[in-house]
């Protein structure tokens, strides 16, 4: 019931709020009129076929990496895990400008294109460079906890390597792709910064004409229909995605095992490390070289500036960055809390469960700019949008799905006699859960709660329209703010602040890695 | 037993995450006996230029902020909303709360369009009490839907009569700026372009870069700035002729100033920026240098005013109306350049020596009535895609 609370106060009700507000006075005809834009149709074309290719691709260069992590043991397995949590915290505005130098190389301009095709190779670029954590997270938990002795008695009795993953694993596989494809489509569905930088000039999704309409236009009834649309696409696909993964889940006995890389196995490793170095490396190379340079030569200026508070911004970087580092904590919390909460409901079944399984992908789906409206709109009575612990609030709201997406296909491929055999022996459902759930769960839920930190950590979007002042002055605004005036050092202070952030995910997902043995693992 | 291990293991990896920020602290104050003297100096230059007018001997880190002097009562607080552009130096809202009794908070709101836009939303029930940061191309929209009430400040009579707009006052100009064309200077052997006249030479045309007038707001004074100086149906064929000399266009100012122009290592020579961008690349240089990289063609300026208002529904009106005289005093009007890099509103205070020196001098700026901006706007802008963006 926490979870069914919260969700109704910080999800559906300003959603509610804002629409109810936009739409004063508009009727179901001038609904259809907007819709029936052509403008309006080719832009949610455009839209759900962007977001389907970025999850497609991310999906298929993901998986090799969930593959490595979750079934091998290797030397440098802890870094390999903690780089490629890096850019999914990276800021949009710095990564974009490094991926549009990647495309240069090749001549290509993405950035200042008028064509569509450079324009939608750079944005499913940048797309699975942010989200390949994701696959390789979600899913690499998910398999790392499969029994591995169903494929080995396969291959015993003849099945080839390929066949018996294509006939055993993939199949088993199914509920966690289908949970982490359906986070990355929703992250490129609602990515903001990545189109309108890197998808050059003509290329627009519903998210940024809702920013178009609501600010550059004033037009907030067209921007509302469409928030409405965004909400419709997430709900029916979070339905679909639940039915598909309760048709496909499996249930499987745990033995998760791990075993060292040999013979032609090592070929594949260093497959595995070229692709991440070849999608996430250079881009970032180019960020920490910009970093580390003043003046045409090496310097550690920019990083000693962060110290210091310049003019232009609230606190220092450093401070910034303090922030930040509470928030993310605060959201990973309560996102643990909550979506540990949601997970529960959602597994059990009930219409409450399905409802809420179907909510609790909203906020990934909905853009920043209809749920920062949405705070300021619902909560204008209570004056809780003068409180800085909305930010936080509204990360975890943003990191709630990533909870309740690991978690969800875990508990479900537990067997039901384990539990109904417990609960013949006498055990409560608490009990039960508390003994047989939450034992396998907990590292999934961990994993979602890792998540939700490195959501907050990177997030832009919302935080921008509900800080306030320098107590809730985060690293991604002071990442802005210091690109938002001239100067080398401006510059270099805010890529300096971008690589601090990173090196800040990766240690700790690096010392958490170093917890897995006690069954712990954040990212 | 195993279960306290599990929980142990959240705060010993906290503690784990603070280990590293303080390493990294340690690590990026205190290397200074490994680097080299220019960089240190670099640094130190960086730092001083930053500090403001006021001199002071101790260094400004320890100072805490937004307390309110011991002297004072904690009284009323007023609410201003503002842009995320807003910014003043430590301490300048204490001597208003001095003068009055009442505290400031500052509540940013995004670029001045999102600000607008949220003050419209949530008309009747203000998020605060002094709006700040309306500018005279979102102005018509803002006073259209009544979010402001008038008040008449007493420090209007030091602001020159062309900055005020609106014969209502429900909005006084506090600061004004220009968006200019820049250009690097090292680019041009022959001085660089003079006027907008000289960017349809293809030369200069093909390496020029602006921003998209929809998404920017440099980029649609730009636009504005075209429309003013050839007319309502002369600045189509502008830009179809920078068109054709190969205009590249970004959807934001950084992307085009920091990705294109040469200032981030670009290859773009002219570019859509502000008359006291060279201000700020002299005070955030990495480096001792003895003028800006860049300059300004004065005669492709765009002015835009910056007003504050009286956010409808306060329940401080009171209070709001002193904040906004405050704003016209000369304790904060001279406060502003070196913070927001724009030019105070009250004409008896002087601009600082930098931006007498470096800062762009625009005797006749370009101006378009807001109320002509608002209704034209979108037209504009899609005629304008239409043209260049085909």
């Amino acid at each position: 019931m926490v979870a069914a609370m919260f969700i109704a106060v910080m999800v559906v009700w300003p959603l509610v709020a804002v629409l109810v507000r936009s739409l004063a006075g508009v009727g179901p005809a001038d609904v259809v009129r907007i819709l029936a834009r052509s403008s309006v149709r080719s832009v949610v074309g455009f839209t759900l076929l962007q977001a389907t290719l970025s999850a497609a691709v991310t999906v298929v260069l993901g998986l090799p990496i969930a593959h490595l992590l979750a079934r091998f043991r290797f030397r440098g397995k802890a870094v390999l895990r903690a780089a490629v949590i890096v850019p999914f915290v990276l800021p949009t505005v710095v990564v974009a400008a490094a991926i549009d130098a990647v495309f240069d190389l090749f001549g290509l301009r993405p950035a200042t294109s008028t064509g569509s095709d450079v324009s939608l190779l750079a944005i499913l670029y940048a797309h699975t460079f942010f989200n390949l954590a994701v696959v390789a997270r979600l899913v690499g938990g998910y398999w790392a906890g499969l029994d591995h002795r169903q494929v080995e008695a396969a291959r015993v009795l003849g099945a080839g390597r390929l066949d018996a993953w294509r006939s055993i694993t993939l199949r088993q596989l199914r509920p966690a792709i289908i949970g982490a494809a359906l986070v990355v489509f929703l992250f490129s569905f609602t990515s903001f910064g990545v189109i309108r930088i890197l998808g050059g000039l003509r290329t627009a999704t519903i998210e940024t004409e809702i920013y178009r309409y609501a600010i550059a236009r004033g037009e907030f009834d067209t921007a509302a229909v469409l928030a409405g649309l965004q909400i419709l696409v997430v709900v029916v696909l979070s339905v679909l995605s639940s039915r598909f993964q309760r048709r496909f889940g499996v249930t499987s006995s745990r033995v998760p095992t791990t075993s060292p890389v040999r013979g032609p196995l090592r070929g594949y490793l260093a497959g595995v490390v070229v692709l991440v170095a070849a999608i996430q490396g250079f881009p970032v190379a180019l960020l920490v070289a910009g970093s580390l340079t003043a003046d045409g030569r090496f310097s550690l200026v920019h990083y000693r500036a962060l110290v210091d508070r310049v003019d232009l911004l609230p606190t220092s970087s450093l401070e910034a960055l303090g922030n930040s580092l509470l928030f993310a904590l605060g959201a990973a919390l309560v996102a643990l809390v909550v979506g540990v909460s949601a997970s529960i409901a959602v597994t059990s079944g009930g219409r409450i469960g399905r409802l809420l399984e179907a909510l609790t992908f909203v906020p990934l789906g909905v853009s920043a700019v209809t749920l920062g409206f949405g705070y300021l709109v619902g909560f204008a009575a209570f004056d809780l949008r003068q409180s800085i612990w909305l930010v936080p609030l509204a990360h975890a709201v943003v990191g709630l799905p990533f909870v309740v997406a690991a978690m969800v296909p875990t508990i479900r491929s537990i067997g039901p006699r384990v539990r109904e055999a417990a609960g013949a022996l006498g055990a409560s459902p608490t009990v039960v859960w508390r003994t047989i759930d939450w034992p396998i769960a907990r590292r999934a839920a961990f994993t979602g709660a890792g998540f939700a930190a490195a959501v907050s950590l990177g997030e832009f979007g919302a935080t921008s329209f509900l800080a306030r002042g320098e107590a809730s002055f985060t690293a991604p605004l002071a990442i802005f703010r210091l690109l938002s005036t001239p100067g080398a050092a401006l510059r270099g202070q805010a890529l300096a602040l971008s690589v601090v952030v990173g090196l800040l995910v990766a240690a700790l997902a690096a010392v958490l890695e170093r917890r897995r043995s006690q069954g712990v693992t954040l990212l | 037993m195993k279960k306290s291990s599990k929980r142990a293991a959240f705060p010993s990896a906290t503690s784990a995450l603070v280990v590293v920020l303080l390493f990294l602290i340690a690590a990026c104050g205190g290397g200074d006996g490994e680097t080299s003297d220019e960089v240190d100096r670099a640094a130190t230059e960086t730092t001083r230029t930053t500090d403001t007018a006021e001199p002071t001997d101790e260094t400004e880190t320890t100072e805490p902020d937004g307390e309110t002097p011991e002297a004072v009562e904690p009284g009323a607080t007023v609410r201003l909303l503002t842009h995320d552009s807003f910014s003043v130096s430590d301490g300048l809202f204490d001597n208003f709360t001095l003068d009055t009794g009442i505290d400031v908070e500052v509540v940013n709101a995004g670029d001045a369009g999102e600000l607008v836009s949220r003050a419209i939303l949530t008309a009747g029930q203000p998020e605060a009490d002094v709006l700040f940061g309306v500018d005279n191309t979102f102005l018509q929209r803002a006073l259209d839907a009544d979010i402001f009430t008038a008040y008449e400040s007493s420090g209007l009579a030091d602001v020159p009569d062309e900055l005020e707009l609106d014969p209502e006052n429900r909005v006084t100009p506090i600061d004004y700026g220009d968006v200019c064309l820049n250009y690097w200077k090292d680019a041009f052997a022959d001085g660089g372009p003079a006027s907008l006249a000289d960017l349809t030479r293809p030369e200069y045309a093909s390496t020029f870069v602006t921003m998209d007038p929809e998404a920017s707001s440099p980029g649609f004074a730009f636009l504005l700035a075209t429309i003013a100086t050839y007319g309502e149906d002369g600045w189509q064929d502008y830009w179809r002729q920078l068109a054709d000399g190969g205009v590249t266009v970004t959807s934001g100012w950084s992307d085009a100033y920091y990705g294109e122009f040469v200032a981030g290592g670009g290859d773009k020579a002219i570019v859509t920026s502000y008359a006291t961008s060279p201000v700020a690349e002299m005070i955030f240089a990495t480096s001792d240098i003895d003028e800006p990289p860049t300059g300004v063609v004065a005669d492709s300026c765009f002015r835009q005013i910056e007003f504050a208002g009286v956010l409808a529904g306060t329940e401080n009106p009171e209070a709001a109306g002193a904040l906004i005289d405050f704003m016209l005093s000369e304790t904060f009007q001279a406060d502003i350049p070196l913070n927001m890099f724009v030019f105070p509103a009250n004409s008896t205070v002087e601009p600082p020596p930098s931006f007498v020196e470096w800062a762009a001098e625009v005797d006749e700026p370009l101006i378009l009535g807001p109320a002509e901006i608002e209704e034209r706007r979108s037209e504009w802008t899609e005629e304008w895609a239409e043209i260049v963006l085909r």
